[in-house]
Order: C-alpha cells, then structure tokens, then sequence
C-alpha cells in the first residue's frame, strides 16, 4: 500500500516515498480531550487552533474521547472526507493507544504507518501544573509528530512463521499448570525445571488458606499429569544455557545434569540410600532435616525415583566410594549409572513461559530478630515444614533446641517488609493469611498453648480470606497485638519478644518458646540470570517486569516472554494459577496462527555507504546484524531486529539507518521542537 | 607522631575529663596523637530532626567548616558528639538546598566534604585491632565487661554506619583484644532515657535500671560505655533505686579508653581512675592480675 501521492506518476509515486519527500501529504490533527485528564491542564482548543496553522495540516479537530467509538469514527471519516494522507493524534501514551488509532487509520484505507501520537497526556497535562507551559508544551508534541509523520514511509509488516511450542521455565505450580493448559491444547511443551523434581514451593506447604486444603494432596495429582502427558517433555536437573531468536522462532538451549538413576528402573527401594555415607541439609525440610546424597526430594516426587546429587556426592570424577551402586547391585534394580555425563538439549519454541517462583528473604539480616542466634527462632517456612505430616516432626510442633512441646508462640508478621529503609519496601502479601493459618493449626495442634501475631494491619483481600482470618482472630487462645517487635534476645535460656501493643499503648514483654519470622518473597536467586538470557526485564526489586501494570501483566516487554507466578510478583496460589493459566492462553494466542507479523520500523543499510567495517555486528543485542556474504556489506535480519537503534548510533560512515525514524526525520523534529 | 584532627566537645571539657585523658593517654601509647582542632564550639548535643528550622544546624556546620581547614577527617569521643557531626556530614551531601541555606548564613561553607570518625573506628579500621593487640601490655585476663552502646553511636543505621545496629560487635573486639572476656547481654543497644533524666526521671531511670539488670544477670561486672550521658544515667538510675529499694549492688562503669589505657600498662591515674573504680575491676577480674 503506497502513500497516496497525487499528481505524480505510478513509478514516480513509489520514489517519492522510498525518498521520504513528500511535500503534499495532507496531515489531519486530532486533539483528545481524555475527559479532563488532559483537558484540565492543557488549553485543548488553543493545540487545535495552533496545529492548524502547521504547513501541511490541512485538517484539525479535538474531541472529548478519540478512542470511544464515535471518536474513532471521527478520525476514520475525516480522513476520508478530507482526503488525507497522514494523522496526528495528540493524546495519551502511544503504549497506550497506538495500535487503536493504527488500526483506524488502517480501516480509513491510508498505511498504518502514516499515523503518529504525540504523547500529551503522560508527558504533558499529567505532570505538569502550569496550564499556559503543559499547553505550550502540547503544541510542541504535536508539531514534532506532524513533522515525523510527514516524512514517515508505508510500511508493510513483517511476515514469520511460527514454532508452535512453548518452553516453559520452572517447575513450580506456576509452570506444571502452564505447561498443562498448552499441552492440552495440542502443542509440545517442554517443561525445564532446576531440581530434581517438579512441584516447587507448593509441595512444602502443609495446609492452604482458606480452605485448609492438604498441599500436596490437591498438587499431587497435577505433578503425576504434567509427568505423564504425552505432549510435555520434562527437563529436571536443568538450567536454560541459552536463548537465541525472537518471538515465534527462539533457539534454546538447555543443559541437563544427569540423574544418575535410570528413572525406568528404579523401584525407590532406598537401599542406596542407606549406605551413603554423604548427609546434607534437606532443603525440602529447610535444612530441620539431613539428607543423604543420593535420595528423593519427597514422597510425591515426580519421577518417582532416587536422584544423585553430584554436588554433595563424595565423587564421582574420580568415583570416591560408589557405595551406592554396589547397594543398589546388590539389593535393587541395578538402575544407578555413575559414569553419566550432563546433556545438552537444543530446541525450537515459538514462545516462553517465565515461571522461575520466589525465595525467601535471608532472615539473618534482620538482626533485631535474632534469627540464627537461636533454634527456636524460626521462618514460616520452616514452621510450615513442621506442620506438614511429612516434615521433620510429622505434623507435631516441637521447639527445634530441645525438643519440648511449646506453649507460647509469637509470630510475627511483616518480617523486614514494608520497611524501605532496612528491608523490603514492598507487601508480600500472603503472610497475613498464612500466619493466621498458622496460628490456628498451631491452636488445634497444642489445644492449651498461646499464640500471639503481631501485625501492622491485616491484609486480606481475597474470596473468603477476610472471613477466614476474622475466624482464626476469634479462635481461643490466639491474640492479634497491633503493633511492632523491637527484639527478641535470649536472657536466661528464654527467649524474649519485646514489642508494642499499639491499641493499648503499652510496650509488651513475651517470653516466647518459638518465635516465627514472617519473612518476605524475593524473587529465585537464578531469575537475574535467565532474564538476561531472555533479554527481559525486571523491576527494581528483581521481580520480571510486565508489559503494562493494568493491560498486560501476562507479558514481559520482550515480545514472546510471558510471566507467571512469585516470579513476578508476590501472590498466592490462586492468583499464580489464574496468572498461569492467563500466559499459557496468550502463549497460544500467538501459536494459533502458522505466522506472525512484526513490526518493520527496522534497521536498514545503504549498501553504497557501508565499508563492511563489522563494527554494529556484535553492537547489536539481537543478532540481528551479519556480513552479507556477497556484497560484503552489513544486511539486517528483518525478522530478528526489535528496532533499537543501537547499530545505527555505532555505524562510522552513516550506512545504517532505521526505518520511519531517520536522521532527516529527527532532525525535522528538533527543528520543530526548537523553532519558537 | 601521626595525628588526628579531634573535637573534643563540652562534656569532655567538664564532667568527662577521665573519658578526654584517658583517650589521649591511649592514643600516645598507640603512637598517634589526638590534635585539639582550633575554635571548636558546642555540637548542639542532640541532631535536630526538625528540617525546616535550619538554624539549629547552623552549629555543627559551622565546626566541620573550620574543621576541613584543618583535615578531611575529624575523630570524636562523646557518642553525643559523634552522631550530630556524622548526621550533619550525612545531610550536608544529601541536602544541598538546605545546605545552601546554612552556608549563607554561617558565612562558611561546608559541603560535606569531611569524615567524622569515632575514635573506635580509629581504632579498627586505621590503626587496626592487630596493632593494639601487640601494644597490650598487661592484658585485662578474664575480666567480664559488658559493652553498652546504647542508641547515638549506631542509629539512625543508614547514616551512621558504624555497626549493625541491633548486633554490633566493635566494643566487644577490641576488649577481646585486651584480653577482657566480653559479656553478650540483650539491653546492650537499648535507650538509656537520654535526656529524659534530665526533666522526666521517672521515665528515664526504668530504662537504665533494665539495662544494668539486664547487663548483671549475665554476668557482667562492669559496663564500658562511649557515652557521657549514658554513663550519667546509668550512674544515677543505680543511685535512685539503691535510695528506693536499698539495693547496693551496683556495676561499676568506665569509658572504654579507660580499659584501653590499663591493657596498655598506662598508670590508673593518668586514666583518671580513681581508687575505688580500680578496686572494682580488680575484684572482678581474677585475682592476682593486676
């Protein structure tokens, strides 16, 4: 679709916009009211009247709402009625609004590329007080856009196709239900996971709010599917190495450390086991427990067989005792292969699923608490292993240091969080329901014993958690004491929590047999790692970062990447599923058609000007840029380039330049920017 | 001799002399001297919060002004004294407008450009504990302190950056240096009513008589403070409740440098330790030692 240049030749109208010179486009100029958003600050009628006066607008008009539909159908009539060539909507952010009104003008018959958005929302009546400077400021927006927008090229997008699987990173209830919700649409999944089974936090927790559910009983069943799904190839023991491609067409590699076990063989008979001499903190059990090197993470584990963890194993490379395997020779199924090499898998998806969870906040850190100093000083998720039936006590609570029932117990909420100054300034937002549930099985589990929650408020937002909490506060023996823990030292063999009761004014002294640190989310430890590797972003606290707070928060900015689960933010269960089950749809969104388009506001080289110097080939974080083997001169991968303009700022001689964003179109900009 | 540049303050001027001498004593026997700065004057004792009333900032600024004529550091005792400078340092770089303001008005500019030091920080990161360790000369065997830091030395965290200020650990390595057996006890950080006991003892001397309970019941038979108005406090809260509850057991307090001063082999009274505070740290320590 060529820019309709009248009065010139067929062959002449396509030079004229391969040259970007088109003097008689007719620009037409619409100004959003945005209800008062804008028109509050910005004189709006004052932009119109000026923008009229811009050469080549031929047509301006402001309305109260651009983006309802009779405001779409303004901007598709006049262009229309006024035979336009181009459009200016002055308005809010085109992160925003931009495909709306590119659409509008696509529907209007003109290129979707004659449209541009000067932002005066955002960055105009938003921030600004001044309504004389934002409307002066509004006027400057507009005039730079219709500038742009007169030298702007038609484009037509890019047309790839589409690798219809989905890798799907971390193997948590995040990942298992992504990777089902695609696998039973009919595409392959492959699910990577770091450790030696799939089921992540979820499988530690005893009890969920608000239903008290049994854990590992309502995620069990899903564990077993995800396994045994024909279409979900499972990677455990692994690590993504390296993400190459772009959406629709990445190249990953994954390396896989090897089990050791042959998972076909093994009956879990644990006679290997037995003999190893190798004991380990069970980080399954928060370190309350050892373990051996060779051993099954948990009960429901999936594969369910032994796995060798080569990091503790007293060696394998020399082999240093290989008890194991005369064990298993003897007694078992002869399944254990210590000679196995780590292997690397390299595949093709179309798009991935970032499900990498949370970690807890290093407690240490929180000196005032003592955590370390003391057994009976505890996080709540140690506490949760102690709830479980399968943690280190089998349900019962026992004070850690010696083995005593307690009888007080102080939890306290808000560990370090909401604290910007010595902690994390952000809400984790589960602790208020957990530590109520944790209050209320403590009390059924010791019927004569008192527990204290120290809370800043309650937080329960959530269908059923506000009744669920109001019912564990009401429950006897349990006491809600509105305020802070300034310390908790040992004196005399007690532990001791002093805090305040901000209700009653008056400063509280506890002697407490276990105190449980309510302690925050912070993202995996690997997260950082794997989101350089997938080019996406995070946000200030590391969690990855959605495309829009509002409108998008099931995608990274990084086209391709979807986010789910505590690895975006904290959330619970209910929300990590809806939120995986929302990216598993999105990811096949994007496989439900064979193809994709790509924006082509791309890089583009001016063979007669380039050297073949090489310099933007590893400038450029796409890959998008390569020697053509015949010319000899730089070429642009159309498809792998994002646009960034990262080559055309390196390039020595000025061959490169980026489509609809040109140095003549800057400069056109500033002049317009600066002109008084 | 190295020497570094030292605000003395006015506590250390009049009721804390021992806590000034025994300091320099130490000092010299380290090898390093501690040089009066020139036209020192009163730190202003508390740093104001208030951030709209610049004048009461005009003070320290005015010190640390004629202080980076002298050096780009300057060494405190009083703990007092070390937290108005340090935060002054803190807001001078972090405030400029304010700055600019005070600057005005003092007719001297300072723009953050000095390091207050406390004198334990001397100590560990530029002479190092290593170093006074080899100069201990007759080491304080055995001898149970409890190190009492109380709130001005270590907070606000963000600013002072001493030590962790719910688990430091500076006073208790350097008496293990002198050969002391330092006490953990929990009140070692808590408030000791700070001026409180000036106009509201009743509320203040609870708070100290905690901390010397709380300091006795694991075993401590003296306290070393860094902090004139902690010692006044915990000396006074002793002698309210021995008038209350005829209670005679009490600890002995000393400055830091004091202690310092003895494990160096300097003489008690160069320390300005008189008789009976000598008497009480040689019956808390193994007898024979000293």
């Amino acid at each position: 679709m060529l820019t309709r240049c009248k009065g010139f030749a067929k062959h002449k109208r396509q030079e004229c916009c391969e040259m970007s010179t088109t003097p008689t486009k007719r620009v037409g100029v619409f100004v959003c009211h945005c209800g008062l958003n804008i028109a509050g600050t910005v004189n709006v009628n004052e932009v119109v009247e000026r923008a009229k006066k811009q050469k080549g607008v031929v047509f301006a008009v402001d309305h109260k709402y651009l983006c309802s539909e009779p405001g779409q159908a303004l901007v598709k009539d006049s262009i229309k009625q006024q035979h336009l060539d181009a459009v200016v909507i002055a308005a809010c952010s085109p992160a925003m609004h931009e495909t709306t009104f590119k659409n509008v003008v696509h529907s209007a018959g003109l290129n979707r590329y004659n449209c541009e958005i000067a932002n005066i929302r955002e960055q105009g009546s938003w921030v600004h007080d001044d309504h004389e400077k934002a409307t002066a400021k509004s006027h400057i927006a507009v005039r730079q856009a219709i500038e742009k927008v007169k030298l702007n090229e038609a484009l037509q997008p890019i047309t790839v196709p589409v690798t219809r699987r989905v890798l799907v990173i971390g193997g948590g209830i995040a990942g298992i239900r992504a990777a089902l919700d695609v696998a039973n649409a009919g595409y392959e999944v492959y699910l990577v996971e770091k450790s030696g089974t799939i089921g992540g936090r979820m499988a530690q927790l005893s009890e969920t709010f608000p239903t008290l559910d049994c854990s590992t009983c309502i995620l069990g069943p899903l564990m077993v599917e995800a396994y045994r799904h024909p279409n979900i190839k499972l990677f455990r023991l692994s690590k993504v190495e390296e993400v190459k491609g772009y959406i629709g067409n990445f190249k990953v590699t994954v390396r896989q450390e090897p089990p050791y076990v042959d998972v076909a063989k093994c009956n879990a008979c644990g006679e290997c086991a037995k003999v190893c001499p190798a004991e380990v903190p069970n980080e399954f059990d928060m370190g309350l427990t050892w373990r051996k090197a060779i051993y099954t993470p948990f009960a429901q584990a999936v594969p369910p067989a032994y796995v060798l963890d080569s990091k503790n194993c007293l060696g394998l490379l020399p082999q240093a005792c290989g008890e194991c395997k005369k064990a298993c020779d003897k007694f078992g199924t002869s399944c254990i292969n210590l000679d196995a090499w780590p292997q690397v898998h390299e595949f093709e998806v179309g798009a991935i699923i970032a499900a990498t969870g949370y970690e807890l906040y290093d407690a240490t850190k929180l000196t005032e608490y003592g955590y370390g100093t003391h057994p009976d000083i505890m996080t709540s998720l140690e506490f949760e292993r102690m709830l479980s039936a399968s943690g280190p006590t089998s349900g019962e609570i026992r004070c850690p240091s010696d083995g005593h029932t307690p009888k007080e117990i102080v939890f306290i909420q808000c560990a370090g969080q909401r604290e910007p100054e010595t902690g994390l300034p952000y809400c984790s937002k589960i602790c208020c329901m957990y530590t109520a549930r944790h209050a209320m099985m403590f009390h059924h589990k010791v019927p004569d014993g008192q527990a204290y929650v120290f809370y800043m408020d309650i937080r329960a937002g959530g269908k059923g958690y506000e009744e669920f909490v109001k019912r564990c506060q009401e429950e006897k023996g349990l006491l809600y004491l509105r305020g802070r823990v300034a310390k908790v030292f040992e004196e005399n063999g007690k532990l001791t929590v002093k805090g305040v009761d901000t209700l009653s004014g008056k400063t509280v002294e506890i002697n407490a047999d276990i105190v449980v640190l309510a302690v925050g989310m912070i993202p995996s430890s690997g997260s950082h790692e794997l989101a350089s590797k997938l080019k996406a972003s995070l946000d200030v606290y590391g969690f990855f970062a959605e495309a829009h707070p509002k409108l998008r928060p099931l995608e990274s900015p990084t086209a391709g990447i979807y986010i789910a689960g505590a690895g975006h933010a904290p959330k619970d269960i209910p929300d990590t599923v809806a939120q995986a089950s929302g990216a598993a749809s999105k990811a096949l969104d994007l496989l439900s058609s064979p193809t994709l388009e790509r924006e082509p506001t791309v890089a583009k080289v001016t063979g007669e000007l380039c050297s073949g110097c090489g310099i933007c080939i590893p400038i450029c974080p796409y890959t998008a840029l390569g020697l053509s083997p015949t010319t000899k001169v730089a070429e642009v991968s159309a498809a792998l380039c994002e646009g960034c303009g990262t080559c055309i700022a390196s390039c020595p001689s000025g061959a490169l330049s980026l489509r609809n964003l040109t140095d003549e179109q800057i400069l056109a900009m500033v002049e317009a920017i600066v002109a008084s | 001799m190295q020497s570094y540049l030292y605000f003395p303050g006015c506590t250390l001027r009049t009721m804390a002399k021992d806590f000034d001498a025994s300091a320099k004593a130490s000092a010299r026997a380290l090898g390093f001297e501690l040089k009066d700065m020139e036209g020192w004057l009163c730190c202003g004792a508390v740093f104001s919060n208030v951030n709209d009333n610049l004048m009461v900032k005009a003070g320290p600024n005015r010190i640390l002004s004629r202080a980076q004529n002298e050096g780009n550091t300057l060494t405190t005792l009083c703990a007092g004294c070390y937290n108005v400078l340090k935060r002054t340092t803190f807001h001078a770089a972090h405030t400029p407008e304010s700055q600019q303001a005070i600057n005005t008005f003092n007719e001297e500019t300072f723009n953050g450009g000095v390091e207050v030091l406390h004198f334990l920080e001397v100590l560990r990161d530029r002479v190092g504990f290593d170093a006074v360790e080899k100069a201990v000369r007759t080491p304080l065997k055995g001898l149970p302190v409890g190190a009492y830091y109380g709130c001005l030395l270590l907070r606000p965290p963000g600013e002072m950056k001493l030590d962790d200020p719910n688990r430091p650990s500076v006073m208790e390595d350097l008496f293990t240096r002198l050969g002391c057996t330092p006490i953990d006890y929990p009140a070692r950080t808590q408030c000791c009513g700070s001026y409180l006991s000036v106009s509201s003892p009743e509320h203040s001397e609870p708070l100290a008589r905690d901390i010397m309970r709380s300091a006795r019941n694991s075993g401590a038979r003296l306290l070393a403070v860094s902090c004139p108005l902690c010692k006044y406090n915990l000396e006074t809260s002793h002698d309210g409740a021995a008038a209350t509850t005829g209670d005679e057991e009490y600890l002995p307090i000393v400055y830091f440098t004091q202690l310092l001063g003895l494990a160096l082999g300097l003489d008690p009274q160069q320390l300005q330790l008189d008789a009976h505070q000598m008497q009480r740290i040689r019956e808390a320590q193994a007898p024979g030692v000293l």
